[in-house]
């Protein structure tokens, strides 16, 4: 790629200086080495200082830069600039409180996050060396534990836009599954009484936004899937 | 701008793998902790690391930690110290067998224990044939340790500080360590965190050079703000560049690539590594993999059309052993280099990737200066932890795996030193100094008013551009002389930057200038440490000294076997004994000889 101007149509926000969000036209001059949506944004920052966005990793694996773009939450670091249609529609992450620019505030994301207890439960006393687990149960875990948190799930999803409060939403379910997973968890009932309510899990209604935007290819949905199967053959 | 002083038993700066396991010890012991973080913990860059963790668990081979000290310290080119490195692999599998109770999701042998690959510059029996030292979780091993770091502090109930960037450390008349101020980015207001320990552990600064593998975060937080307090820096001249980031993009790839079975080959095909290190060949040292690389592309074997990379060759491992043990790699090459490592190999460079230098600090985690005659004595509130220390265990080298190793283990010891100095009574809350917070409202004040300067983002690319300049992977003394003036003057640029975005609210511009101020630091050590440094060792090869019979590999130990601190006033450097000892008296030296793999 040779040098190139982008346009974009950006969402810009400072409650310290303004009344109301607005959308901004602005345009950036690339590099032939810039290949991301995230290149340009560090290109247009150069020029204005002020449009603020969070980012670090710049490889997808810190989950840093989620934003919409173009209608479809995604990271900003593994979007290839050149497939996007012009001009860029950037938003901040749909559904969250706006704190400026394209930076949300994450609390309710976090907070869902926290309230499955994402962390692994054995009260056994832990051996000497590292606790057996054969490649096949290992196996259980891929495609859950490799989650980012970086919310594109989350604020995909219009359960999760309607209750933020009460549905769990996809990264926490998925951060859910992947301990009642674990062959090392011993708290699968009590994960599972946790969520036994008419909201935090049985909000989804399988609309599948989050699979279709998971910037790592993972599946919430089906992690959904199989807790309330655990939940229906508990019942019964 | 009134400040707000809140008091806790201990500060950690920092909340990637040091940081959170330093924090774990502390919330776990019930102390008062507050955890400042300028990212979400899960965002910090421990999450990048991909190949493994090492334990001489002996898993898949034979082993045992005594050959992983060794490997560390002829990895280290003698410069690092033997008690530390004696500390570290002994205390290896512990760390990593914690790390599998609390939920880390390693991969697994046939027989469910932890499943190991080899990996460069470890060897079985004192370097004769490689070893399975690395524990994995596929190549998201970093990832998955920082989630599982994050998880246990969840249930432990550590309180974070989240988007907070400190911005001082707080010395009392004594010295002594009291705290540190911070800036909450969502209100841009100050605060002072005065507390009895203060324990840093925020990481490297390789964003210091044009090409790098490391997250925008890595700016040297922590060492530039012990820099300004008058710590000295220890060892800045040695730098790694990682043999495999991708050409162009800088991303990493992991060495655990070649540990997998991954070559290295020139234009012609060849696999140029067998010339260059014919016992461990592509899983030799990385300086070595590194300097072999650079030389190859010099000499016009370099591949592409403009002769200015390798390839990494893994396309004749099976498709299914690279989507199960190298996923991460996949999505990575073909995202970054467009292509599918399965079919055609992935274009790579040598690409800046670790800080072996640091604060100094000794084998406990406390931060160590020369004082009253006695090189290492400690900074009393003050600890370091992980990359932004000097421990040193790496020396002039690190091995892979060893770095994830390193945060276990220091940031484990650094909390448990904080954990028995506070509970033994040993620290106090020392009053603060009337002036605590007047350097920090300084820098932001000048920010505030500063007009007619430059922009951040000029004076960082010209900092990063004479750093890839004059300090790369070979170096010149006449490149380093003039790079010594250069960086000066880029050091007086950044005194005067200048943001337009004045807003009190997640105002990055200022955050961006701040980290400058580390960043400038941070260059400065480095260049000016390795200009003073007239030999070769490990990362650091200059062209005044080259392999002799007198000096092989260019390394002159009777000048030259000790560590470099820089102190930032007057740029003044002092030298101190490398620790040939190891810790426990049973424990035999490991010998200076030539580096060969």
């Amino acid at each position: 790629m040779s040098k190139r101007t982008v346009q974009f149509k950006m969402y810009r926000y400072d409650p310290d200086r303004d009344e109301k969000p607005y959308m901004q036209d602005i345009s950036v001059e690339l590099e032939e080495s810039d290949k991301k949506l995230l290149d340009a944004l560090v290109r247009l920052k150069a020029k204005d200082d002020s449009l603020s966005f969070r980012r670090s990793c710049r490889e997808g694996v810190c989950g840093s830069d989620a934003m919409n773009i173009n209608g479809k939450n995604g990271l900003a670091c593994l979007t290839d600039i050149d497939n996007l249609a012009q001009p860029i529609v950037l938003r901040p992450l749909p559904g969250l409180p706006v704190i400026r620019d394209l930076i949300v505030d994450m609390t309710q994301f976090f907070k869902q996050y926290h309230s499955i207890k994402p962390y692994l439960v054995n009260n056994t006393p832990a051996p000497e060396r590292e606790r057996l687990q054969s490649p096949e149960e290992r196996e259980e875990l891929n495609g859950l534990y490799e989650c980012i948190l970086c919310a594109c799930c989350s604020t995909s999803c219009p359960s999760f836009w309607w209750n933020p409060d009460k549905f769990v939403g996809p990264a926490g379910l998925l951060a859910a599954y992947r301990f009642i997973a674990d062959t090392r968890d011993e708290a699968t009932s009590e994960r599972l009484d946790n969520l036994e309510d008419p909201y935090r899990l049985f909000r989804c209604h399988t609309i599948m936004n989050c699979v279709d935007v998971c910037p790592k290819s993972l599946n919430p949905t089906r992690a959904i899937g199989k807790i309330k199967d655990m939940m229906v053959s508990r019942a019964v | 701008m009134t400040v707000a002083k809140r008091t806790f038993d201990a500060v950690i700066v920092g909340a990637g793998g040091a940081g959170l396991r330093a924090a774990l010890q502390l919330s776990e012991a019930g102390l008062k902790t507050a955890v400042l973080t300028k990212v979400f913990p899960t965002r910090s860059h421990t999450v990048a690391a991909q190949g493994g963790v090492a334990a001489s668990l002996g898993n898949s081979t034979e082993d045992n930690w005594h050959w992983h000290m060794y490997d560390t310290v002829k990895g280290s080119d003698w410069l690092g110290d033997q008690d530390a490195i004696e500390f570290m692999c002994r205390k290896a599998n512990e760390v990593v067998v914690e790390l599998e109770h609390y939920g880390m999701p390693f991969d697994r042998t046939d027989n469910g224990k932890i499943y190991q690959r080899p990996f460069g510059g470890h060897s079985q029996n004192y370097g004769q044939s490689p070893v399975s030292r690395s524990c994995a979780a596929a190549d998201r091993t970093g990832h998955a340790m920082l989630h599982a770091l994050y998880q246990r502090n969840v249930r432990a109930n550590t309180q974070f500080f989240v988007e907070w960037i400190a911005l001082d450390l707080i010395r009392d008349q004594d010295g002594d360590v009291v705290g540190v101020t911070a800036l909450e980015l969502e209100t841009g207001e100050v605060s002072i965190f005065h507390s009895k320990a203060t324990i840093f552990a925020t990481g490297g600064a390789g964003r210091i050079f044009y090409s790098s593998t490391n997250a925008f975060i890595n700016t040297g937080d922590g060492v530039g703000m012990a820099a300004r307090a008058g710590i000295p820096l220890e060892d800045m001249e040695f730098w790694q560049f990682h043999p495999t980031g991708v050409a162009g993009a800088g991303v990493l790839i992991t060495e655990g690539v070649r540990g997998e079975g991954g070559i290295l080959r020139n234009a012609s095909g060849e696999r140029f590594m067998e010339r260059y290190a014919p016992n461990l060949k592509d899983l030799a040292s990385r300086d070595v993999v590194s300097r072999s690389m650079v030389t190859e592309i010099n000499e016009g074997r370099g591949c592409g059309p403009d002769k200015d990379h390798v390839l990494l060759d893994i396309t004749h491992l099976s498709p299914e052993t690279i989507m199960k043990r190298l996923p991460g790699i996949r999505e990575i090459s073909i995202q970054f280099a467009g292509v599918d490592p399965i079919k055609a190999p992935i274009p790579v460079v040598p690409t800046c990737h670790y800080q072996m230098g640091g604060i100094p600090t000794n084998y406990k985690g406390q931060v160590v200066v020369p004082k009253d005659g006695e090189p290492n004595s400690p900074v009393v509130g003050f600890y370091a932890a992980g990359e932004c220390a000097c421990a040193s265990v790496h020396g002039a080298n690190r091995l892979g795996t060893n770095s994830l190793l390193d945060l276990l283990v220091f940031g484990k010891s650094a909390g448990e030193s904080v954990v028995e100095d506070i509970q033994s009574g040993n620290l106090s809350l020392k009053p603060l100094p009337a002036d605590a917070a007047d350097a920090s409202l300084a820098r932001i004040s000048r920010l505030e008013n500063q007009t007619g300067g430059e922009s951040v983002a000029e004076v960082g690319q010209a900092m990063r551009r004479t750093m890839q300049k004059h300090a790369g992977v070979f170096r010149f003394d006449k490149l380093l002389k003039e790079g010594v003036t250069a960086i000066l003057d880029v050091a007086e640029r950044s005194k005067r930057t200048e943001i337009k975005d004045k807003s009190k609210v997640w105002n990055t511009a200022r955050m961006e200038a701040l980290e400058l101020d580390n960043l400038i630091e941070v260059a400065k050590a480095t260049m000016i440490s390795a200009e003073a440094r007239k030999e070769s060792r490990g990362a650091h090869v200059r062209d005044d000294a080259p392999d002799t019979a007198e000096f092989p590999n260019g390394r002159n130990d009777n000048e030259w076997l000790k560590h470099t601190l820089w102190y930032r006033e007057g740029n003044r450097l002092e030298y101190k004994p490398v620790t040939m000892k190891p810790l426990s008296h049973d424990v035999e030296p490991i010998a200076l000889a030539k580096r060969t793999y």
